[in-house]
């Protein structure tokens, strides 16, 4: 068991490897990655907005009702709603609510290309598939953190209406709470967790759906085999990461 | 002209060819027949550079493939077309885009060069009004001369065709049968095509490799396959009471 898992881990990074030999024309290139920024980037802004405004809002009603002694200040509200948007919503969970949609889409769509040998008829025609295929999604997630920065933006604006409009504290409290204790390092730190997301969005899901074998059944395991392994990759990078930059 | 000599390969310890020897002429549809599990596609895909040879040469016109650097074998890859069972078109480009791809790909050319070209092609194949059309919306006859047409594209010196006719009606099998053979002898390309379709054998099949459990059994043309005394051969292609019939047949006829 674990000698399979070692070997599934050495190939991975053999696969990254490969991804940056032999590099597709760049006229080629250029629309792939266009097309993957739509698809991956663009296609997934709609569902990220609608979260993070949610959870923001649901986030201030939570603190606020929890704040049932009266000696405590209503500012913590903006404060915490903040804190948690920033810290760990907008980067990590919306990056596990990520690997659920892009990554089943980058899976299955890469599996499905296994299965109907388009990989093999790319690799016969002396393209360097992973190149081809995987690179220009890893360009197009370099764009996330632009993602997560309109998380962040929408889950605060969240926060703030449900806060204010919801009767449970007034506008000024909220702002006060935004800014107190503001730690400017707390962005360069979600923005250096969003760029390692990004990297570990575009490749376990790509690694999972080329080296898939089988039909179209193991095409939908294949995804849920990538979702899990890309949640516990996240979580397990979020700890290393936060123990390495904020202790 | 494609030399193989000696060529060996296992998967673990199951040895799938044990030391087949033959040439595919050029000019000629050379059909590579057999049972499943007699190591057809594993010969096709050593053919092809997917697997590599644990013993013996494969050379294309005298470049031995596993001695060339990179760089040379991406070139001699650029001369190889592939026509796959299942089409292996790709789901998200038009017909047109299709076809293009190893041009866009590999060559220099200006996109209405590529136009020009890849109209050229599509016609070849009689594939008209189809251009803007997804694989999808297309019928598997149809798929298979967008396949055809994407691997002759580029002038391709090699051509082939792994089951070009599963999944295809008879009729439609013969008329992608004929396009094949017609297409080799214009462009004068090395055809080989990896079947079990017996119609194939009678139709097209100017020279045949036969294997069986990995051993080359008999070759020769589909004039000699009628002859032939061999009892692998004749077992598996007059398997059927319809072949015998013709078999008998055409002996009678040449006597």
């Amino acid at each position: 068991m674990l000698v399979r898992y070692l070997s599934q881990i050495g190939r991975y990074f053999l696969m990254l490897a490969e991804i940056f030999r032999k590099p597709t024309k760049w006229s080629v290139m250029r629309s792939l990655i266009f097309k993957e920024i739509d698809d991956l980037i663009i296609d997934s802004l709609g569902i990220v907005a609608f979260i993070s405004f949610f959870v923001g809002g649901v986030v201030a009603i939570q603190t606020a009702l929890n704040l049932t002694n009266p000696l405590i200040p209503k500012y913590l509200i903006g404060f915490a709603t903040r804190q948690s948007i920033i810290l760990e919503f907008a980067p990590t969970f919306i990056s596990i609510i990520m690997a659920g949609k892009m990554g089943s889409f980058i899976t299955s769509s890469i599996g499905t290309m296994r299965v109907t040998e388009q990989i093999d008829a790319l690799e016969v025609m002396g393209v360097n598939s992973l190149n081809y295929l995987v690179f220009p999604k890893l360009i197009a997630l370099l764009l996330y953190p632009f993602v997560i920065g309109i998380a962040m933006f929408l889950g605060i604006s969240g926060g703030f209406i449900a806060s204010v409009y919801g009767g449970f504290g007034n506008s000024t409290d909220f702002i006060s709470g935004l800014q107190m204790e503001f730690i400017p390092f707390h962005i360069t730190y979600a923005f250096i967790k969003t760029f390692v997301f990004a990297l570990i969005l575009a490749t376990i899901p790509s690694f999972h759906g080329y080296y898939m074998k089988g039909g179209a059944l193991e095409v939908g395991k294949a995804s849920t085999v990538s979702f899990v392994w890309t949640s516990v990759t996240i979580i397990l990078v979020n700890y290393i990461l936060t123990q390495l930059l904020l202790t | 002209m494609i030399e193989v000599k000696n060529v060996e390969k296992s998967f673990g310890d199951a040895k799938v060819l044990k030391g087949i020897t033959t040439t595919f002429e050029t000019g000629k549809t050379n059909l590579i027949i057999g049972q499943s599990g007699s190591g057809k596609t594993v010969l096709l895909k050593s053919l092809l550079g997917i697997h590599t040879p644990d013993k013996g040469t494969i050379a294309f016109d005298g470049r031995i493939y596993t001695e060339l650097s990179d760089a040379d074998k991406r070139e001699l890859r650029t001369e190889i077309g592939m026509v796959f069972q299942g089409s292996a078109l790709f789901d998200s480009m038009t017909v047109e885009e299709n076809v293009g791809f190893p041009l866009k790909m590999f060559t220099t050319k200006s996109a209405a060069e590529i136009k020009e070209r890849v109209n050229f092609v599509i016609n070849r194949v009689n594939l008209q009004n189809a251009n803007l059309k997804k694989p999808s919306e297309l019928s598997g006859g149809m798929q298979k001369r967008v396949a055809i047409a994407r691997a002759i594209v580029n002038n391709p010196k090699y051509l082939f065709c792994d089951e070009p006719n599963s999944g295809l009606d008879p009729k439609t099998a013969i008329v992608i049968d004929n396009l094949i053979q017609e297409i080799t002898k214009e462009y004068n390309i090395t055809t080989v095509i990896n079947t079990h379709d017996m119609n194939s054998v009678m139709e097209i099949g100017e020279k045949i490799v036969f294997l069986k459990e990995g051993i080359l059994a008999w070759e020769g043309s589909k004039k000699e396959i009628f002859k032939t005394d061999n009892e692998a051969v004749v077992d598996f292609v007059y398997s059927s009471n319809l072949f015998k019939k013709i078999r008998k047949a055409q002996n009678k006829e040449d006597e």
